[in-house]
């Protein structure tokens, strides 16, 4: 579930806002998304891909992390934030993730 | 009150969707897309990616592989439709290639048979944006409207992200893709997919067909809901104390882990069949299914990982909207179907069409369905539209997250939906279809955006109502349905309609020969009515 944005990070684009298909989030005041609808988000890993500003952390589990859980601290978190975006190759400078896709040969080896 | 008109309207903004809304803007029309989240991230699709059924245009390659379909789907789909899906998936997949989507190459060549969900769905969304289509996000649909002769002529709903504002557009031709029904399960990608789209046009008087094969489940590292199958071939499975599970290969383990997971068992998977040089291109290929894990701390190459099964339902199950034309057509004159929202077992029969033959069903029968739309639309003056619907609009008392949970609780455990016995169908049944009177006569609470929680929940009751009745007039267990230990049965390769709210029903799809054919129909869940 998503357990992070970084007011720190945030450029307040609203992207994520928009892109959440189950809409777990809410402009906050200050410009910056708070995660208005925990119990929403489907791991899903979109607003992780779709954030410009690394921003956001998606934890892979499937039920919100107990308080004091390194899964929603930044600090120690750091360059885990984003992952999801550089994987998929977005960003400048970074080859589309497509463009390694190998499900051929997992496909093909099932069918022989 | 936002009110708009278009030729055709298309609701869901998924692969299905937004292939039907290029067709039809193709095809001249002004389009519609209203997606209940973001078209572009929403559904299964977007995060997931897909294999893709994709073959070359050789007669022989693609006459092969139909015939192989065809056995595999228990013999219930339809070798034409399979061969018109195959066809246009490749054309379409061209296109897509033509339009700049980054596939791989091998050997210097292009290879087309996979499709990663996040790069694919931002493309549709642009290429639907640039032809011209207006696209309405978080608007979800709670009702369609028809006109005064009962024709599809549009659809209403609340805009989410503005207070819940209704809206409405009027169309001549209206496309659902709306996608199928996971029930809430949290199956990444699939919350959306509650149904919605099935419990709009029943309220039509549309009818369904495949139901029964609904009880599609698949296994996840059990602190997330991350279903991929295909790296499972590496996996070796074990119980808690380490004893190994002996399966007969492991992408055909589904049913064995069930059994133990279902008798309360822990069960552990490792990918260590992987043989080392090819674990980076498995990353590669799915890095959605290796995030989780390396998030979570876990190397699946090394360590044993608890898996558990999470309820894919009618997405990767094969029933759905039934399809009466080459257009997709659904029994509801105006209204189209596409994707999840229709029955797959034109291409898939009785078994799951899992993401290659789904991925080319969305594609072909999204294509099929906007530029039927668009004739039909072409064809009939902008109608003059009212709304339709029952359970749902209405305010009420009943708490839709009850109403949620008590519907999971008939289909979620592997013990009532993937193993199927007679009783509990009618046990699950008899409970459910109390919920359906207590929420028609009680109603749902909810204001503004809870109005759609309110219709999530009675479309989640409405679908499961129909999976067990289906299930229940199919006396044998057939691909994706197994019932108890009754077999398969060759005087049973047909069919089943399922249809209604107030009053389910079910029949079997007439047989070739009408003085074969049973009485049209029966509204009641005794199988005995139906053989």
């Amino acid at each position: 579930m998503i357990e992070v944005v970084s007011a720190a990070r945030c450029v307040t684009c609203d992207i994520c806002i928009r892109v959440c298909p189950t809409d777990v989030f809410e402009r906050g005041a200050d410009g910056v998304p708070v995660i208005a609808r925990q119990g929403d988000c489907q791991t899903c890993f979109m607003c992780e891909a779709h954030c410009p500003a690394d921003a956001l952390y998606v934890a892979p589990f499937a039920d919100p992390v107990p308080p004091g859980s390194p899964h929603a601290d930044e600090d120690v978190l750091g360059a885990a934030l984003g992952e999801y975006r550089r994987l998929v190759g977005w960003g400048g400078g970074r080859t589309p993730g497509s463009r390694l896709d190998k499900n051929h040969l997992f496909t093909r080896r099932l069918r022989s | 009150m936002s009110e708009r008109e278009a030729d055709v309207l298309v609701l869901g903004g998924g692969p299905a969707g937004t292939w039907a809304a290029l067709a039809a803007a193709d095809a001249g029309a002004r389009v519609v897309l209203a997606d209940k989240g973001y078209c572009g991230t929403s559904g299964p699709t977007a995060s997931g990616g897909n294999n893709l059924w994709y073959v070359p245009p050789d007669p022989e390659a693609r006459a092969t592989a139909v015939a192989a379909r065809f056995e595999a789907g228990g013999r219930l789909g339809d070798r034409a439709w399979m061969a018109r899906v195959v066809d246009e998936t490749y054309r379409r997949v061209g296109d897509l290639a033509a339009w700049g989507y980054p596939f791989p190459s091998e050997d210097g060549a292009e290879v087309r048979g996979s499709l990663q969900g996040p790069e694919y769905m931002r493309r549709m969304r642009r290429r639907v944006h640039r032809a011209g289509v207006t696209i309405l996000d978080h608007h979800p649909a709670l009702r369609l409207l028809v006109d005064d002769r009962g024709v599809a002529a549009g659809a209403s709903g609340l805009a989410r992200q503005r207070d819940a504002e209704p809206w409405t557009v009027r169309a001549a031709g209206v496309v659902l893709a709306t996608g199928g029904c996971a029930f809430l399960s949290g199956a990444f990608g699939t919350n959306v997919d509650t149904g919605d789209g099935h419990l709009m046009a029943a309220e039509l008087g549309a009818e369904l067909s495949g139901m029964e094969f609904s009880a599609a489940y698949a296994l996840s590292p059990a602190h997330g809901a991350h279903t991929k199958g295909l790296m499972m071939q590496f996996a070796t499975y074990t119980l808690g104390d380490g004893t190994l599970v002996d399966v007969p290969d492991p992408l055909g383990a589904r049913e064995r882990i069930a059994e133990l997971l279902a008798a309360g068992e822990r069960v552990f998977a490792r990918l260590d069949r992987a043989p080392a040089e090819l674990r980076e291109a498995m990353r590669q290929a799915q890095p959605n299914y290796f995030l989780p894990l390396d998030k979570a701390g876990i190397d699946p190459f090394r360590d044993r990982y608890p898996v558990r099964m999470v309820l894919e339902g009618t997405v990767r199950g094969t029933g759905g909207l039934r399809i009466v034309g080459d257009d997709c057509a659904t029994t509801v004159p105006g209204l189209f179907a596409a994707g999840d929202v229709a029955t797959r077992e034109l291409v898939s029969g009785a078994v799951s069409g899992g993401g290659a033959y789904n991925g080319a069903w969305a594609i072909a029968s999204g294509t099929f369905a906007g530029r039927g739309a668009a004739r039909f639309a072409a064809g009939r003056g902008r109608p003059h539209a009212v709304p339709s619907g029952g359970a749902g609009p209405a305010g009420g008392t009943l708490d839709p997250a009850a109403v949620v949970a008590a519907v999971q609780a008939e289909v979620l455990p592997l013990d009532r939906n993937y193993f199927r016995t007679r009783d509990g169908l009618r046990r699950s049944l008899a409970r459910l279809d109390a919920l359906w009177r207590r929420l028609s006569a009680e109603g749902l609470a909810g204001t503004g955006r809870g109005r759609l929680r309110a219709r999530e929940a009675a479309a989640l009751t409405a679908h499961a109502r129909w999976a067990y009745r289906a299930a229940l007039a199919r006396e044998e267990s057939r691909g994706l349905h197994r019932l108890e230990d009754l077999p398969l049965r060759a005087d049973l390769e047909h069919r089943i309609r399922v249809g209604g709210l107030d009053e389910p029903w079910t029949v079997r799809e007439p047989p070739e020969d009408p003085r074969l054919a049973p009485p049209p129909v029966s509204r009641d869940d005794a199988p005995g009515a139906l053989t």
